[in-house]
């Protein structure tokens, strides 16, 4: 047997797809892998693990311990932090990166809890020192107005959750090899205290998920009124991009809460981010400051939110986002 | 029915600053307030008891001064409320705060659910509630938006990426609440009046009897190794003039940067 410490990505599945999160923690954690000389290995409850093996020794893992269970076919929290939490105290990884989603983010915390490790929640950057062994994890704190690197330095294993699209995706081949490493949990001790009764897929008029957007188009109070989102829409739908809005455009009724961004709402960090009329108040940048680009289209020349864009447009966002929508369109067609 | 709401003190970050050159927040000054996401905690558990009666008590881990927020709360409806303090508990992380949250509430006679806020907005986590569960050994579920009372169990719509799913969860149970689920009441005059006078009891290491290696500083597996402000962006073009030109400036640029 390898002596070798493990790195190991928590690989969550829903309804028997791996979800992108994971495909980045594995780019990521094959590169602090390497740094650290740790085997980069994932962890797949679920149903039946074998046929999603593949997809993950293409991101890196060269191994994947899978627990195969029906009780594990959907996440449920008794049941997964049971799992995860037997196979770490067996195993004992150095380090497990979640993905900060709905499910990494009940579990991480109850499994850290159970094998008495440290978690750092929502992690921007994850880097490693070798000398001293520790994970380096470094996270927004106090709604982005400062950043804070958190270390564990005598628990193991280290725990982060991290949100997507933080780190790029590598996919190293379509053929990589690995070793499936079948484990076994008795999950029939557990007692069952509670059962999921329906799950709903909510229809919206964009559809794409804020989370997982390459491209967000975020309205704000400079909007001037509900059917004025229409603009936002339509740039959003020729860039492909999700529909973002600030507390001010929610509370006001002109959108619905799901496309909330910020402290209150989601967190999200695309692309490219586009602010129209939103003023850049601390709790809205709290949720997109980490985004790879921001545009800002704001009338007033000393907004916040020209702080930290790339690309300031200053002027009417109603002249300026329909022009963008007509530019992008010409772009395409030609 | 007693609900337990935990809620936390927390900076109005609408306030804080940062000080460029130590690094450090500049937290003098800056007004508390209950934590926004554990208003919402707190509304769900008085529509609860509206409809079934029972108590509400709501607790609170910090410095003597979350005492304010706890009366607070009373003002809007809870019925007592517990401080949990003492100078062992300080520096504790989510691992600690989980484990001395979870003594007080055992000391607590016949609950049946335990509400948190989504996430506390100075540390943003969201880790104590599934910590709390732990350690009571109750089922847990997180991003819960609605709850009703059916029998022995609860249902609760939870939030998910794409929706909402319905599930059944056991009593007593913990529950993690986010902001759709409700706007917090207006506090009464009246409440508000009794809030101000209200005995509000303090558990130390005393009256929990912790192992102490698990409370406080000692009891915390994550330690800060190093703050600093966010990196500003250094190399931002700010365009203005007519629209159609500068949507062709950025679009040229955006292409040279191969970002669309
Ligand atoms: C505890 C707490 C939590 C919060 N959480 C959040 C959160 O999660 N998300 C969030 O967004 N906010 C949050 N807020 C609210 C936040 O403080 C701001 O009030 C809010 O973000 C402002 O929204 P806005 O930028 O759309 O509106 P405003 O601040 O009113 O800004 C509107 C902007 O539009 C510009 N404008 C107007 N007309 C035009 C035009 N025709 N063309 C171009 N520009 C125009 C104006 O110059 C102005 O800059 C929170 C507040 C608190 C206290
Ligand atoms: N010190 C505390 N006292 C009481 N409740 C707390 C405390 N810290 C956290 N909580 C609760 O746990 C939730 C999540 O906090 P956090 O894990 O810090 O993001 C909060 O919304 C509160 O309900």
């Amino acid at each position: 047997m390898s002596t070798t410490k493990e790195l190991w990505v928590f690989a969550e599945q829903r309804e028997g797809k791996i979800a992108g999160v994971v495909q980045e923690l594995l780019s990521q954690g094959q590169i602090l892998a390497d740094k650290a000389g740790f085997t980069l290995a994932a962890v797949l409850p679920s149903a039946d693990g074998a046929g999603l093996c593949q997809e993950l020794y293409n991101f890196g893992a060269k191994k994947v311990y899978t627990i195969d269970d029906p009780k594990l076919a959907d996440y449920q929290n008794d049941y997964y932090s049971r799992a995860v939490a037997q196979l770490i105290n067996e195993k004992k990884p150095e380090i497990v990166l979640y993905g900060a989603t709905t499910i990494g983010r009940s579990l991480a915390p109850t499994v850290a809890v159970m094998v008495d490790a440290g978690l750092t929640a929502d992690c921007t950057e994850l880097d490693f020192d070798v000398e001293a062994g520790n994970l380096l994890q470094t996270r927004p704190a106090f709604g982005g107005n400062i950043m804070a690197t958190i270390i564990c330095p005598d628990h193991r294993p280290q725990m982060s959750t991290v949100r997507s699209n933080v780190f790029k995706k590598t996919k190293l081949s379509d053929r990589e090899a690995g070793e499936q490493i079948p484990y076994e949990v008795d999950l029939s001790g557990v007692p069952e205290r509670m059962r999921r009764l329906e799950s709903v897929h909510e229809a919206d008029n964009n559809s794409i998920d804020l989370n997982a957007a390459q491209f967000i188009v975020s309205g704000g109070r400079g909007v001037g009124k509900p059917e004025n989102f229409k603009v936002i829409y339509d740039l959003a739908s020729e860039l492909g991009a999700a529909v973002g809005a600030s507390r001010a455009t929610v509370d006001a009724g002109w959108i619905s809460h799901h496309h909330q961004v910020g402290q209150t709402g989601k967190t999200v960090c695309p692309v490219i981010y586009i602010a129209c009329g939103i003023s850049g108040a601390i709790q809205h940048l709290a949720g997109m400051q980490s985004s790879d680009m921001i545009i800002a289209i704001n009338k007033d020349p000393d907004a916040p939110i020209f702080d930290i864009a790339d690309y300031g447009l200053i002027g009417d966002l109603h002249q300026i986002v329909p022009e963008f929508q007509k530019q992008i369109a010409a772009a395409k067609a030609s | 029915m007693n609900i337990v709401v935990c809620i936390k003190q927390v900076p109005d970050s609408d306030k804080v600053t940062i000080d460029r050159e130590t690094n450090r927040l500049n937290r003098a000054g800056v007004p508390s307030i209950i934590n926004p996401f554990d208003e919402n905690a707190l509304e769900m558990a008085l529509q609860l008891k509206d409809l079934h009666g029972g108590k509400v008590i709501v607790i609170s881990m910090g410095p003597s001064q979350a005492d304010e927020a706890l009366r607070t709360a009373l003002s809007h409806g809870a019925d007592e409320a517990i401080l949990v303090s003492d100078r062992k508990f300080g520096g504790a992380d989510t691992w600690a705060t989980s484990y001395t949250l979870s003594l007080a509430i055992k000391k607590i006679e016949g609950v049946d659910l335990v509400l948190f806020g989504k996430q506390a907005i100075d540390g943003d986590t969201a880790q104590v509630g599934p910590g709390v569960a732990h350690f009571l050994d109750i089922p847990m579920l997180t991003y819960a938006k609605a709850v009703e009372v059916t029998g022995d169990t609860f249902k609760v719509d939870k939030v998910t990426e794409d929706g909402y799913e319905i599930w059944d969860i056991d009593k007593p149970a913990a529950l993690t609440v986010v902001k759709e689920a409700n706007q917090l009441r207006m506090p009464s005059l009246k409440k508000k009046m009794a809030a101000k006078k209200a005995e509000i009891p303090c558990w130390g290491v005393e009256e929990l009897q912790p192992v102490e290696e698990n409370i406080g500083l000692a009891g915390s597996p994550t330690k800060v190794s190093k703050v600093f402000a966010p990196p500003v962006k250094l190399n931002k073009e700010i365009l203005s003039g007519e629209p159609s030109e500068m949507i062709a400036e950025l679009i040229k640029k955006l292409k040279e940067q191969h970002v669309l």
